[in-house]
């Protein structure tokens, strides 16, 4: 068998890797739901920790809003104001913006480790619930979507799929 | 293409056509496309996207114009004069002005001014959901405002109903370029371009420098001509032996009027934290009387309303200009064929094709969302599967690939080239992690070769 990639040496990696694939092979997308923003401190970006209805039975209230508090604190960090914006900002000026060429804002590096938790938690957390976190920056900032997938699509499908897979794969 | 009417989201509609608008027009293509060709607003893009302009920029090549010609004739004209009677600083300094003053005006021209990227139509349909709660079946629009907190001072907040989403506060919708533009100012002829969040910086120091500029020639054109008609014992014989100056006097003359008005009430705007849109419509002056509607975004103190609306953080632009538009059906009509498989570790060479690690997730993310609408009974189920499968393959062979020039600004236009890809894409486009967890497991053989097929299809394809 081709392709395979020994990767997965952590035994509680490889589980979570089979539940992942359990997932994958038998889940459709049965809703989204969309955590808003939280304007009641001004324009900064920071998302609503009400927990959703529709994931009571599927995660955790407690895992949700650590979820989300830490990804609100990413971003007000990332939105900070003192001494070390202005001084980018005043340096970006001196140089006429040219600075950004070579040198990337402090916003892109919170961006970034945003990206990197999302995914760690999308790992350990969400995926293993049939959960998925989008990142906000792909929907403009505006929400978190959290794709839920149920654990058996309509059973003649997923069916379907898995035995054409299987007999592709003999 | 544009709709301006609203029209309601059928869920079921969701599951049938495509879904996103960025998607609506695209077809059966070899070439994939990237976000900025696709676009639903009345922008236009050069440099593969590098550059976003609005569609009326007829006054730009003014501006410029009328820059470029005033200093032009003052260095040939006025200068050597100067340069013979006074000092060898006055070009020079000429010279700086000139210089930030056109690129600050590049930059505020070309800049994203912060524009909102419209709803998908699941968040639409979820909007409305969330207000249609009677659940009657005769079609209602949405109500027009949402009423919030902000530091304790109520903010309606509007629907847009180009964008389908509730706009953001001090966002609007400028018709012009048909985008929710957030902290939108206003959208200014002689720039070409909306002037909001990520652009006011630069839009300022343009109206600043060009001040400056403006009085500086005008001052060393005044006393170049003093100084010739006493040199020539006349004014007439003066203005006779340097006639553009008299050009110059003229253009800055009038200009100055207006760029000093100008710079000055947007020091006064900045000062307050104020945007033009909200000081013209007097969202925060005190109409309501005894009430106490201040400008619930100020920080109470000029200088730090300075700082932060000139040297805050630069936010990021969130629409993917020089990103790829997933290209849904042409995946799952190969994906069937082929089954050989590449080794994972060759994935490496693969991303020197045409669809990079960030494309088949960004098609990842949506065929995610496509799923409903892909999986009618029957064959096409396999399709979906096998293409969300497969989308993981690619990510895991890619730890950090040179994704992508970056999509905010016009970075490193001459090192960039097609596909040529830069980590910060790849992050801000971030990986769909329970995907990208799926690939490398050995244990379940039948994921690894669906794995291993797809992704070199999908290669081959695009190319």
């Amino acid at each position: 068998m081709q392709g395979l990639v020994p990767t997965a040496t952590d035994g509680n990696m490889a589980t979570e890797f089979h539940n992942l694939q359990e997932l994958r092979h038998s889940a459709s997308l049965a809703n989204k739901v969309f955590i808003q923003r939280d304007y009641s401190e001004g324009t900064t970006c920071k998302f609503q920790t009400k927990f959703p209805s529709e994931l009571e039975s599927r995660i955790e209230r407690t895992l949700f809003e650590d979820t989300v508090k830490t990804l609100n604190n990413y971003y007000a960090e990332a939105e900070k104001i003192g001494g070390q914006s202005y001084l980018e900002g005043c340096l970006a000026c001196a140089t006429a913006y040219l600075i950004f060429l070579c040198m990337e804002t402090r916003y892109e590096k919170v961006l970034k480790k945003i990206a990197k938790y999302i995914q760690e938690q999308n790992e350990k957390i969400y995926a293993p619930r049939g959960l998925l976190i989008t990142d906000p920056i792909e929907r403009g900032m505006r929400v978190i979507e959290i794709s839920i997938y149920e654990d058996r699509g309509s059973s003649g499908s997923s069916s379907g799929s898995s035995s054409v897979s299987g007999s592709t794969a003999r | 293409m544009k709709n301006c009417e609203y029209q309601q989201i059928d869920p079921r509609a969701l599951s049938v056509s495509p879904l996103s608008v960025q998607t609506h027009t695209e077809k059966k293509e070899h070439r994939p496309r990237r976000k900025w060709e696709v676009f639903p607003g009345k922008n236009r893009f050069f440099c593969d996207g590098r550059i976003i302009i609005a569609r009326q920029s007829g006054v730009l090549p003014l501006t410029l114009g009328l820059i470029v010609v005033t200093c032009g004739l003052f260095f040939a004209f006025d200068c050597p004069f100067l340069v013979e009677h006074l000092t060898i600083f006055i070009p020079l300094i000429g010279g700086v002005l000139f210089v930030f003053v056109v690129t600050s005006l590049l930059r505020t021209s070309f800049t994203d001014p912060g524009i909102l990227p419209r709803a998908t139509p699941d968040e639409a349909a979820d909007i409305e959901r969330q207000i249609d709660t009677s659940g009657s079946s005769t079609y209602r629009p949405p109500p027009r405002t949402k009423e919030i907190l902000i530091n304790q001072q109520v903010v309606k907040l509007k629907y847009c109903f180009t964008c389908k989403m509730f706009r953001p506060p001090r966002t609007s919708h400028c018709s012009l370029c048909d985008n929710c533009v957030e902290r939108f100012d206003h959208h200014c002829p002689w720039v070409g371009n909306c002037v909001g969040k990520r652009n006011y910086r630069y839009f300022y120091s343009f109206i600043i420098s060009l001040s400056f500029l403006t009085s500086f020639i005008f001052g060393c054109v005044i006393t170049h001509i003093t100084l010739r008609s006493q040199a020539t014992k006349g004014l007439v014989q003066a203005i006779q032996e340097s006639p553009a100056s008299v050009v110059e006097l003229v253009i800055c003359f009038f200009s100055i009027w207006s760029i000093l008005g100008l710079s000055g009430f947007h020091t006064y705007l900045v000062a307050s934290n104020l945007t033009t849109n909200e000081d013209i419509k007097g969202s925060w002056s005190s109409k309501r009387g005894a009430d106490d509607s201040g400008n619930p975004y100020s920080y109470n103190s000029i200088i730090t309303n300075c700082c932060v609306t000139l040297c805050g953080p630069m936010p990021p632009s969130l629409i993917d200009r020089r990103g790829f538009v997933p290209p849904d059906e042409a995946i799952p009509a190969a994906s069937a064929s082929e089954i050989e498989l590449p080794p994972f570790t060759t994935k490496n060479d693969a991303n020197m094709c045409t669809q990079s690690t960030k494309d088949v997730l960004e098609r990842m993310i949506h065929s995610s969302s496509e799923f409903n609408g892909l999986c009618p009974p029957g064959t096409p189920k396999t399709t979906p599967l096998v293409l969300e499968v497969s989308s993981v393959a690619a990510p895991t062979a890619e730890p950090s690939p040179p994704a992508g020039c970056s999509h905010q600004h016009p970075r490193r236009p001459a090192l960039c080239p097609p596909f040529d890809r830069s980590n910060k894409s790849d992050a801000l486009h971030s990986i769909n992690p329970a995907f990208r967890l799926a690939s490398p497991s050995p244990s379940l053989s039948r994921s690894t070769l669906i794995l291993g097929d797809a992704p070199d299809i999908g290669f081959n394809q695009l190319h």
